[in-house]
């Protein structure tokens, strides 16, 4: 899983079937301290995440599928947690 | 999923039997900036989107699931068309906790 953080929403009127009602999401990964890494992404939300949050995605696509509840639904990322912190140390 | 532009189409006579009658695009990835990002690459389409439009796509083993009960051999596919998309004021970097 990654974490990332919710930048944005997707607006998409005609999408594959199985995506109907589903919301989706722009997620930014973070490295640890925060900082963007990579470009943002587009995964389907399941826990009621918001703009601004950080959240958990997993990207990979059962998994993603199974976070949606939905059988073979075209998904490969997922919001599957909102973080409320993360502790880590850093290790020399 | 990720967002792409759509540039282009592939037209292929000889190809395996489960691509006939799929569409195949070529898609600009792009970033949440709306900038091009990363390589181009060929994706089957299932929604009906044509060159000049904004799309996401999926990619892995999943591309082939809008196909069902077909499976063609793909590892990259459109599945929405993106109407438009909204960033957050919230944009600013490193993330920090409230």
């Amino acid at each position: 899983m990654q974490i990332c953080k919710v930048v944005g929403t997707v607006v998409s009127t005609q999408k594959n079937r199985k995506l109907e009602g589903a919301k989706l999401l722009l997620v930014q990964p973070l490295t640890l301290d925060g900082h963007a890494r990579g470009v943002a992404l587009i995964a389907v939300d399941s826990v009621g995440a918001g703009v601004g949050e950080r959240v958990l995605v997993v990207i990979e696509g059962k998994a993603a599928g199974d976070a949606l509840g939905r059988k073979a639904a075209a998904v490969d990322a997922a919001v599957v947690g909102i973080i409320d912190s993360v502790d880590y140390r850093d290790v020399e | 999923m990720n967002l792409a532009r759509v540039i282009g189409e592939v037209v292929s006579t000889v190809k395996d039997p489960n691509l006939v009658g799929t569409k195949l695009l070529v898609l600009q990835p792009i970033a949440a900036s709306g900038e091009d990002t990363g390589r181009t690459l060929v994706a089957l389409d299932s929604v009906g989107a044509g060159v000049g439009e904004q799309v996401f796509f999926v990619r892995g083993r999943e591309a082939a699931f809008p196909f069902y009960p077909a499976e063609p051999p793909t590892d990259a596919s459109i599945v929405g068309i993106v109407d438009h998309w909204d960033m957050g004021s919230d944009l600013d970097f490193p993330f920090r906790e409230k």
